[in-house]
């Protein structure tokens, strides 16, 4: 099965960061409406919105370094599961609010990091796309802490709720830490970042709110991954054929 | 009679005031400092740029569409947008008397992204004795704040 994204390697390295973004924004969407209170329901909203538009961003842009003639809605909506490159952690469906936090806290605690690191960037335009993710980051992380400690030194439900959730997603996290050779080479190049370096602060970051929510780090037992090379949970798949199929219904409609 | 030279420049800015952040309609796209640049060409084509506040601020593709049919309806031919992301937009750029348009609708204006603790007025009572309710408010760059003097909740433009 030919799953060639682009063989542009920078617009590659492009698409997977606007990969993470898309997925999870989508998933964030699919939880509006059902807030616990409607502070929540803004938040979440406006975290989706964020991470939707980096995704634009970034796919716009790749779609213009690849240069061969898609648009970056084509990037969105016209690729399939296995085209895909994002991380299997943003892919997790969550079964209610704790686990949308407990996704959203490991990733956002990435993010932050990631954006820091990649402001720096020789690719003026990835630099400045991070530049602004990275100040959103900053208040999605917040957000995300907040929330894991309320509910860890909560009541005793929540408490089990999002301990629970903390391990069923632990064995996802390692995947955002996984250098592969296009992550070595854009590092080198000075463009990206290589994730291996970003992990000790990221644990120290959980580690700290864990342990102020009360909460039990998962051991390090099995680790799943897959994402960057398109091998995915069976979780993806339904949801970009939600995502997708009014551009696959209606190819080419716009508003 | 003297004739005034205005360069085209001059002209597409002028224009350009007619185009207002859709979500704080009181706000041209320059007090909210999103224009940041005006070129025209020798063959008359004008090239505008314009940097995104928020990743996501849907406001930016109804500016942008603004931007083409301001201009073009002013007589510019060929007007291109071009959206630059570096240097990162940041309520810093605001000027002081967009910041005092925002207090005079009510919203609390962003304080300097420098102060450690940002000192955010009530825009009904000015009391100092205010809280945040949500990080999230009701567009991507406003956080959602009560005065706990006068009791009234007020958005809070964010300082990024």
């Amino acid at each position: 099965m030919s799953t060639v994204t682009t063989r542009n390697p920078l617009a590659a390295y492009i698409v997977r960061h606007a990969d993470d973004n898309m997925v999870i924004g989508q998933r964030l969407a699919q939880y509006i409406s059902r807030a616990p209170e409607l502070e929540e329901e803004l938040a979440v909203a406006n975290i989706a919105l964020d991470h939707i538009g980096v995704a634009d961003h970034l796919f716009t842009y790749a779609a213009k370094v690849e240069g061969g003639g898609r648009t970056g809605d084509d990037l969105a909506m016209l690729r399939t599961e296995r085209e895909y490159t994002n991380l299997l952690l943003v892919e997790q469906e969550h079964d209610g609010f704790g686990e949308l936090i407990a996704r959203q806290f490991f990733f956002d605690a990435y993010q932050a990091l990631l954006w820091e690191a990649l402001a720096d960037s020789t690719d003026d335009t990835l630099s400045g796309v991070a530049q602004r993710a990275a100040k959103e980051a900053t208040y999605h992380l917040r957000h995300s802490s907040a929330w894991v400690i309320r509910l860890g030194d909560g009541t005793h439900e929540s408490h089990r709720r999002i301990q629970r959730a903390t391990d069923r997603l632990w064995r996802f996290t390692a995947e955002m830490f996984e250098a592969d050779d296009l992550d070595r080479q854009m590092a080198a190049d000075g463009i990206g970042v290589d994730p291996s370096t970003l992990r000790d602060a990221w644990e120290s970051t959980v580690d700290s709110v864990l342990e102020e929510a009360t909460l039990t780090r998962p051991e390090d037992s099995f680790q799943t991954s897959g994402g960057r090379t398109g091998v995915h949970t069976e979780l993806l798949g339904p949801m970009l054929a939600e995502m997708q199929w009014l551009q696959r219904s209606y190819p080419g409609l716009s508003w | 009679m003297v004739i005034t030279a205005i360069s085209l420049a001059e002209r597409a800015r002028v224009l350009l005031e007619r185009v207002v952040d859709p979500d704080i309609p009181y706000l041209t796209i320059d007090d909210i400092a999103i224009l940041r640049g005006v070129e025209v060409a020798d063959d008359g084509s004008v090239t505008v740029t314009v940097t995104p506040t928020y990743s996501g601020c849907p406001a930016l593709g109804v500016i942008t569409s603004d931007i083409e049919s301001v201009l073009s309806e002013g007589g510019f031919a060929d007007v291109r947008v071009e959206i630059v992301y570096k240097p990162a937009w940041t309520t810093e750029w605001m000027s002081d008397a967009a910041k005092a348009k925002l207090a005079e609708n009510h919203i609390a204006p962003p304080a300097s992204v420098l102060d450690i603790v940002p000192e955010v007025l009530c825009p009904m009572c000015s009391s100092g004795e205010v809280r945040t309710v949500s990080e999230f408010g009701s567009t991507a760059c406003k956080s959602l704040m009560v005065c706990t003097q006068c009791g009234e909740p007020f958005d809070y433009f964010k300082a990024i």
